[in-house]
């Protein structure tokens, strides 16, 4: 396969990963709002600097607004991470493998751009933006469903589940990173009742709350936390993502689950082990937002090597030792955070 | 859909002859269309539009940002066209064809016909698509032009004239396809009655040619295709194409020339590359050659095909053979190679570079249509009748600062055909481009695209200026459509 093509495909589905992200954690939310009797300090605020983008929010608007926090995540394309800035990403690398994906998974992408886009233009959804975000999520949902049923289960469509699953991992690990911010500024609130909303808005945040209430009933901090890392058949996992992107990895390289020949195998494979088996106890006395941000450097470096070995186009003749794919690589890998 | 107040008036119509009756062939057509109400055309118009655009079946405006990517306009009446008159279309396409492949293969090598002074010599040199860099090259079997697409025109007296070639891999097969879809899901019945010739064959036709082309040597090549990129107004039309065949799309940069052989760069190191069914223009080929600023090509791949171990289709340099000043004289070419009359006629065509000619078409600009030798897309053209008396002097300016960029001809009454223009049927104008492939021998798509220009009056069909498409329905010889 075109190094270009899997490169692509494999933004294509980073890009619509992190679309369903965003209209999840806006839902949600919108929904914590509606339980803050007395909302501490600016609640809004809280959501934008939850996205890591506060610094660009703080450049376009002047105070956190519901309607510009909720403009700035949904339709602005002067935010690359806004859902219209990056179903207009997904859709212009699915573009460019359009040939290659199966026809079903580009009208899918393509309706769902034209959805937001639409949306974007008439604003009235952002009276009450719940139905337009579920409808969002539902895009999402099958968009991937029609991937896994349509497209060969061969080298593109691994390439694409990697970048899904990195996404989700980076994702999931980001909105702890957030919260848990949130919940350990007022130490002395801990396992109040208002620590319980925030909790469920977490896991709700990544669809957890149902599942996790089969496993555990009770909500507490460090259950919680273990739930959204570690839970072994949980789909938003750090930890499920992790092993099933080290699947795929395998599935494209052909060597077997146990070895690991290139560098990211060696690097996906070491840091999906750790995961294997840790434990919540250890993360939480490693300080957890330590750990995240250790994490989180590690999944890039992951996300680099794939990017080395399979993407960057290297030069192949003397004549031409500057080709000028490389810059448009990198632009489109330096916009991932 | 009604048809009673149709008025086909003084033009030639494809659809009605001058008594109002339906034409051979059109009755079918004529009738169903006509049982359907209003309402119901309406939505199925709607219909058809969204298929296309949930398709993805677009080309993009040059100069607007991302999400203008337009559909085609596809109008719903279908163009039709009798057997008899088809097989009389497709005899005059393939030996157009012909003439014009041993044309440049002429130029290319020896050059007898500027010897024999059948064509000037000074024309072919001065013309901007002339690539001597092309000179000695031998491209497999000797076919330069593998895929071309010549649009023609009837006038009013209900006779085909070729309008001009397009010998540079010329786009817009790819509507030819989906508007057949679009048009089979819409009006089933119809079809069915109609045995209406097949087209959904021509990308296995495509690949077929390209694989015969391959390098002598090669027993199972690999093809890809060469697209520009996204931003590229055919972008859609590569992509699609490149999936109907199966085969991979790539860009300049995917591709790199290593060891005497062009190479794509995949997931597992690099892949050798056999034919290459480009769609980017010759200059932007190869800048080590051509134009040292292109960014679209592959650095060294010219030195590749002239060792005969890629094959480019078309080959490079067919550009000079659709010239709009060396159109005047295929006619002569025709003779020259074949020993043989056109059997399509051109349209009469006064050449500027010539003095005589000249002094007449600045006499007569008012009456003419001047183009520009070297533009497409409907652009550098005057249409004298409609044009302001500035904008002639502005022309007769440019051709007498330049004669040899321009030509002139007689504005033609362009045929007209019925089309749905806000739910009433009123007569466009049209033209019809069929697409040619030549490889072991040489093969016309039956039908082609019709082009239809929307704004009333109009005779700019081009897509980039206000014009649409409908499906065109090439009869089989068995069928009778009435």
């Amino acid at each position: 396969m075109l190094s270009r093509v899997a490169e692509a495909i494999y933004w294509m589905s980073r890009y619509a990963e992190r679309a369903e992200n965003v209209a999840r954690f806006l839902d949600v939310s919108f929904q914590v709002m509606l339980d803050l009797p007395d909302p501490v300090g600016d609640p809004w605020a809280g959501v934008v600097s939850a996205t890591g983008d506060h610094a660009l929010y703080a450049k376009r608007y002047e105070v956190a607004t519901r309607d510009d926090v909720v403009r700035f995540l949904t339709f602005d394309t002067g935010s690359p991470n806004s859902i219209l800035s990056c179903l207009r990403k997904a859709r212009e690398n699915a573009r460019s493998v359009r040939e290659v994906i199966s026809s079903e998974m580009w009208e899918q992408i393509n309706k769902w751009y034209l959805l937001v886009r639409d949306a974007a233009a008439d604003e009235s959804v952002l009276d009450d933006p719940h139905d337009f975000l579920t409808e969002v999520k539902q895009a999402s949902h099958t968009f991937v469903g029609i991937a896994a049923l349509t497209m060969t289960h061969g080298e593109g469509w691994n390439f694409g589940r990697i970048g899904r699953l990195i996404e989700r991992a980076d994702q999931t690990s980001r909105i702890i990173d957030a919260k848990q911010a949130l919940l350990l500024a007022r130490p002395t609130e801990l396992g109040s009742s208002l620590d319980s909303v925030n909790l469920s808005a977490l896991l709700r945040s990544v669809s957890a709350l149902e599942m996790y209430r089969k496993r555990h009933g009770m909500i507490a901090f460090p259950t919680v936390i273990g739930f959204l890392l570690l839970e072994k058949g949980f789909p938003r996992s750090v930890r499920y993502c992790l092993n099933e992107a080290a699947r795929s990895l395998h599935a494209i390289t052909g060597t077997p689950a146990d070895a690991g020949d290139s560098v990211p195998e060696r690097r996906l494979g070491r840091l999906s082990a750790e995961y294997e088996y840790a434990s919540v106890e250890e993360i939480l006395a490693e300080g957890l937002h330590n750990h995240l941000d250790r994490f989180q450097s590690r999944l890039n470096d992951s996300g680099a090597a794939i990017h080395d070995t399979f993407f960057a186009v290297r030069p192949v003749t003397p004549e031409s030792p500057e080709r000028p794919a490389a810059a448009a690589t990198q632009t489109q890998w330096s916009s991932a955070h | 859909m009604q048809f009673e107040r149709y008025e086909s008036a003084s033009f030639y119509d494809e659809m009605f002859d001058a008594a109002g009756q339906p034409r051979h062939g059109c009755a079918l057509v004529v009738r169903t269309l006509a049982a359907i109400p209003d309402g119901e055309v309406l939505r199925r118009q709607r219909a058809a539009e969204r298929a296309l655009l949930h398709m993805g079946s677009t080309f993009n405006v040059y100069g607007h940002e991302d999400g203008v990517e337009k559909i085609l306009p596809f109008d719903m009446i279908p163009r039709v066209i009798p057997a008899s008159e088809w097989k009389v279309l497709e005899g005059g396409l393939k030996q157009r064809a012909r003439a014009l492949d041993l044309f440049l293969d002429d130029l290319y090598h020896g050059q007898r016909i500027l010897a024999d002074g059948i064509v000037p010599r000074e024309l072919v040199e001065t013309a901007a698509t002339y690539l001597p860099a092309c000179r000695g090259l031998d491209p497999p079997h000797g076919v330069w032009c593998h895929v071309s697409g010549t649009d023609l025109v009837r006038d009013s007296d209900g006779r085909y004239y070729v309008l001009e070639d397009n010998l540079r891999c010329p786009s817009g097969v790819s509507y030819v396809l989906q508007n057949r879809r679009v048009m089979k899901r819409t009006f089933p019945r119809v079809f069915e009655a109609s045995r209406v010739r097949p087209v959904d064959a021509y990308p296995s036709q495509l690949l077929q040619m390209l694989q015969y082309v391959r390098p002598r040597d090669v027993a199972q090549p690999t093809v890809v295709l060469l697209t520009p990129g996204v931003y590229n107004s055919a972008y859609f039309e590569h992509s699609f194409l490149a999936q109907q065949m199966g085969i991979e799309l790539v860009e300049g940069r995917d591709l790199a020339v290593r060891d005497g052989f062009v190479w794509m760069q995949t997931t597992r190191g690099l892949s050798r590359v056999d034919v290459i069914y480009r769609r980017i223009d010759d200059t932007f080929l190869d800048p080590n050659v051509f134009r040292r600023d292109s960014m679209l090509g592959v650095p060294g791949l010219m030195d590749v095909v002239r060792a005969g171990r890629v094959t480019l289709a078309n080959a490079p340099g067919t550009g000079v053979a659709d010239d709009k000043v060396i159109y005047a004289y295929v006619p002569a070419i025709v003779r020259y190679y074949l020993g043989e009359e056109a059997i399509l006629p051109n349209v009469q065509t006064f050449v500027c570079f010539d003095e005589k000619q000249r002094e007449h078409v600045l006499a007569n600009i008012d009456k003419l249509v001047i183009k520009a030798a070297n533009e497409s897309g409907g652009y550098g053209m005057l249409i004298g009748p409609q044009a302001s008396a500035a904008e002639r002097a502005s022309f007769a300016d440019r051709i007498r600062a330049n004669p040899r960029n321009y030509i002139a001809q007689p504005l033609l009454g362009l045929s007209r055909a019925p089309t749905l223009i806000d739910g009433a049927v009123e007569g466009r104008h049209v033209d019809l481009r069929p697409y040619i492939l030549h490889g072991e021998d040489i093969f016309v798509l039956p039908g082609g695209l019709t082009r239809v220009a929307l704004k009333k009056g109009s005779y700019v069909v081009n897509s980039s200026q206000g014009g649409g498409s409908k499906d065109t329905w090439v009869l089989a010889s068995n069928g009778s459509g009435d």
